[in-house]
Order: C-alpha cells, then structure tokens, then sequence
C-alpha cells in the first residue's frame, strides 16, 4: 500500500495523506477512511481498507457473503461498539473528524449518521410515533411541527399515499416493503447527513424495492447514501461509486479489492478479482 | 379410487394412536381447569351458609370479629389483604422491573451471570423462611425507626417485596429479552441514548409482558400466608397506619382454622371464597385494562 503515514496499530487523529491516490479532493469526501482493521474477538474480520465516501453521491459496497462489507458501514456510525469484544484500529474521520475519537459521542454521530438495516425494524409504536420517534429525541413537541415533519418523511420515503390515512396504525402492521419505506421516514425524519443502508431490499417486494431504488435517486442531491446490496443489479443501477470487497480465504481478513465509478467498476475493472466476481464466476 | 402404488396408506392402528395421543393430551389441560373449578365449588358450597346464618353485607362490611361472641365482620381482613399487597407492589415491582431492565439492558455479561442466579434463588426460598427473617431482622428495625411493636403493615411489605421480585423481574426480564434487537439497534442508529432506548422503545414494547408479570407478582402477594402471618401483627382491625398490626384474609384463616366451629369454620370458607373472588378479579381488571391498551395504544 502507498499509504503509510497512517500507522494502523492505534485509533488517533488521522493525518490527511495528500500523496494518497484516493483521495481525490478533501472537499467532496464525507467519510475519510484509512487502513481500518477490524476485529470480532480474535477475528480480523477486515484488514487495511482505505476508501473515501463522497458527499452526496450513492456509494455500494459490493461483495460475496461475510466480505465484511456491513461490518464496515456500522463502522461508519459506531453500531459495532454494540457488540461486545469489537475492536477498531485505523482511521475514520467524517467531515474531517476522528469519529473514534477519544472523547466523540457515538450518539450525536448517530443522529448525523442515519441507518437502515436488513430486516425492516419498525418501533411496536403507530406510524406516526415511529416518524416522530427522532424528532422527539431532539426536542421537537409542537403537534404541527411534528405533522409537518412526519408527512414530509413519509413523502420523501414514497410511502405517504399508502399510509396517510391510516397514521395511528400499528407500523408492525404494514407489509415488509411498507415498513422498510416506514423506516426510511423515520431516518429522513432527523435530517441526517448521511444514510447508511445495510441490504435495505433483501427482504421486501419487488415494489417497494423500485420505490426505495426512486427515492435513492430523488434524496441523493440532499444525503450521501452507502449501500451495502447483495445485487450487482441494484448496485450497478443506484450508485456512482462502487467499492468491492473479498475475503479471499476463509478465517483470513477480508480486503477492499477495489473502488471507483460505478460505470468502469462494471464494465472495466482494473482487477481481475472484480472482473470474475461481476461477472458470476463465484460469490 | 386407486392407490398409488409408493405412498404407505394410513393404518387404522395410527390413527388411533394419533387420537389416543390428542386425547391425552386434553385431559391433562382438562384437569388445571376442573381443578380450579371443583375447589372453588367446594369453598362456595362451604361457606354458602355465612349468607343464612351470618348475613352477606355483615359478613363482608362488618368490622368486628370475635369468635367467643359470635362476631364475624371481615371487612379489616378484606382491607388488610388489600393493603399489604397493594403496599408490597408499590415496593417490589419497580425494584423488579428495575432490576430486570439492568439485567436485561445494561448488565455486562459476567454481572448478569451472578446476579441473574441470585435473584432466581430468592424464589425458592421457603416462605417461612422470609418470615423469621422479618420477626428476626426487620420487625426490630421497624420498631426502633417507626415505633410501636415492628409488627404491621410497613414489615409485611418490605418481606412481601422481596418475595415478588424473582417473580416480577424473570417474567419482565423474559418479556424484554422478547423485544427484537432490531428495535434497540434502530433506536440507537436515531441518536438515541441507551436510556431513551429503554425507556421509549423497549419498555413500551414490553408493556403486556411487564403488566403480566406484575399480575403474578400480585397473586403471589394477595396469596402469600406464612410470611405474611408471622410479621403481619395478626390484629383483626382495620388499617390504622403503617405501623398498626392488622391481620389478611389468608393469615386470619391459618390462625382460626385449627379449631374453628359451626358458623366460625363456615366464615373461613367464606374468607377463602371472598379471597379466590378478589384474586380472580384482580387478574381480569388488569387483563382488560391490558387489552383495552393493545387495542388503543
């Protein structure tokens, strides 16, 4: 690797690495990160990835099961610090600060740094506190402000027809692909910076995936999104960047292989890697 | 109609067993309720006398009990069971839920591996047991910080808690570990702190389960004899404080019913009839208190 002003031994202020290929431009980067490793326990599930995430374009993370494409997106907001004996060493900055930081509040992360998981997980609440769930956090009380906000949600996450008259539901109520669109609301509803998308569409209906692929598109100008996606169709449709990881032997640690524009990551890669795990030869 | 040829044909012999089987099967959830159902007709039929020879309203609202006299008021036991299991679940449930949310949301592993056991241990501690240790250590510290006699109300509730919280917190603690870990994980992907997570989507999301094992808690209570009868003062009067000795429904009969007779012995049953009537009524209120919030909420 070019990259050796950043010892990965220790999590600490990074150092922005001008003569480093990937980075483009400081500008246009959300997320700066810089040999990350990862560890489950013992396991080094990733080991010396380098990327950058640019602001407000559609980034996929591509990849065979158990590349350790979702461990790196909750790196993004620190979901990993949940789980017990998780280990991060390298470094993640957004918008040019250490999120592992010493003394970074993982939450305040969080509210900039939005999530959608695999399995749709609604809130056992009515439609309408789900959507007014974040805004609450924050402080917001006033009925009016929070019907505004819901509805504005709702309708960015194409799921306000459906369910505008029916608001006080239960949002266990709703199908699979409603209650992932019900999920995106909630998100959208705090305004976040960024949305990070963990499979969003592998458990939903061919529908309500064309609907949430739509309002990607429509909310891409306003959030940068991250998209971990199973289906190279998805993710050659979507995104602008592409970024392909590979655990090439089991038990080792999984790399990124490769990133760059979607376009020439489809139909050109550099690496012989990709190129087969594009075309179908294995994963 | 023909038969293919591969396929094995159900025998007449398992389907026998197949009925046989789900007969059985019947029958033992048949006798829970036939039990129930039988000993409350018994009670009834015991204590129907108390309409005749004591009279309903004197029985239930009148204030006075004495056996030598002919006296059988049992409104200070009603009011005194009342009093010790409300008392007790004002303390005990929210030690119980309390301790369950940390053993199910905060404790780290190694924690939760010792402290889940102990509470667990509380259960199967003899109900005498928790007696003694109310004559023994809080009776006297009773006393000495509230006065009188350290027999009454306020003892009855410290032991009656304790005892509910194995109940109370395994059953809350089984019903929050019932939440899915996508709901905290989505609470926490929003900016939520640990605390909003549990008390804005993980408690409202166990609320059934909680209520649920609160009514347990409180049938354990209303229910509880030994320890009660051996802290409780064992005075038949009404509640006159927290420190003034009263007696329960559950204690009084204990008491009486080694060598109750005649219309005395049918008072008892009536008691026991009165007590099986609050308990039963006790577990619908809160029933459809429940299912008219599922329904609503």
């Amino acid at each position: 690797m070019t990259d050796s002003v950043i010892t990965s031994n220790a999590i600490k202020i990074g150092h922005t690495s001008y003569n480093n290929p990937l980075v483009q431009s400081g500008e246009d980067a959300t997320f700066f990160v810089r040999n990350l490793d990862f560890w489950y326990g013992d396991f080094n599930a990733l080991t010396d990835v380098s990327l950058d995430i640019k602001k407000k374009e559609i980034t996929a993370f591509i990849g065979p099961s158990g590349c350790g494409k979702s461990t790196l997106l909750r790196c993004l907001n620190r979901m990993n610090d949940l789980i017990a004996g998780t280990k991060v060493e390298g470094t993640v900055l957004f918008e040019n600060a250490n999120i592992y930081g010493p003394s970074v509040d993982p939450v305040d992360l969080r509210r900039r740094v939005g999530m959608i998981f695999q399995q749709p997980n609604p809130f056992p609440q009515s439609i309408y506190d789900n959507v007014a769930y974040g805004p609450r956090l924050q402080g917001v009380k006033k009925k009016a402000a929070l019907d505004d906000i819901v509805e504005h949600a709702l309708d960015k996450a194409n799921i306000w027809k459906e369910v505008k008259d029916n608001l006080g539901k239960n949002g266990l109520a709703l199908s699979g692909g409603q209650q992932q669109r019900l999920c995106i609301a909630r998100v959208l509803a705090v305004q976040p910076e960024v949305i990070l998308m963990d499979e969003p569409c592998s458990a939903i209906d061919p529908t309500s995936v064309q609907k949430i692929e739509d309002l990607m598109a429509e909310i891409k100008d306003q959030v940068t999104i991250v998209i971990v996606t199973h289906n190279m169709q998805q993710a050659a449709r979507v995104s602008d960047t592409t970024s392909f990881f590979l655990q090439e032997v089991a038990g080792e640690p999984a790399i990124l292989v490769e990133s760059g524009p979607t376009s020439e990551m489809f139909t050109n890669p550099s690496d012989r890697r990709t190129e087969d795990y594009i075309t179908g030869r294995f994963g | 109609m023909s038969t293919p040829g591969s396929l094995q044909l159900v025998t007449s012999r398992s389907r026998i067993k197949e009925a046989l089987l789900a007969t059985l099967f019947f029958a033992c959830a048949i006798v829970a309720v036939l039990g129930v159902a039988l000993i409350f007709a018994f009670v009834a039929y015991m204590a129907f006398p108390v309409i005749t020879e004591i009279g309903f309203l004197d029985f239930i609202f009148g204030t006075r009990w004495s056996a030598s006299s002919g006296e059988f008021g049992i409104l200070p036991f009603i009011v005194g069971s009342f009093v010790v299991t409300l008392g007790a679940l004002v303390i005990g449930a929210p030690l119980a839920v309390m301790t369950a949310v940390f053993l199910s949301e905060l404790a780290p592993p190694k924690l939760r591996a010792w402290v889940r056991p102990a509470v667990e241990l509380l259960a199967g501690i003899p109900s005498v047991v928790y007696g003694f240790f109310g004559v023994v250590v809080v009776a006297p510290i009773v006393a000495r910080l509230w006065g009188g006699v350290g027999f009454g109300p306020l003892t009855a509730w410290i032991i009656l808690a304790v005892m509910i919280v194995p109940t109370i917190a395994t059953l809350t603690e089984d019903a929050l570990g019932s939440i899915p870990m996508g709901s905290r994980e989505a609470s926490f992907a929003m900016g939520a702190t640990q605390w909003q997570t549990i008390y804005k989507v993980v408690l409202p999301a166990a609320k059934l389960g909680i209520i649920d094992a609160i009514i347990l808690g409180m049938g354990r209570a209303i229910g509880e004899t030994m320890a009660v009868l051996m802290v409780v003062g064992n005075a038949p009067q009404l509640f006159a404080g927290i420190t003034a000795p009263i007696a329960t429904l559950t204690s009084q009969i204990v008491l009486d019913m080694g060598y109750a007779t005649g219309t005395h012995r049918t008072a008892l049953f009536g008691m026991g009839a009165i007590l099986f009537i609050i308990s039963m009524a006790l577990v619908l209120t809160v029933r459809l208190v429940a299912r008219f919030g599922r329904a609503h909420g």
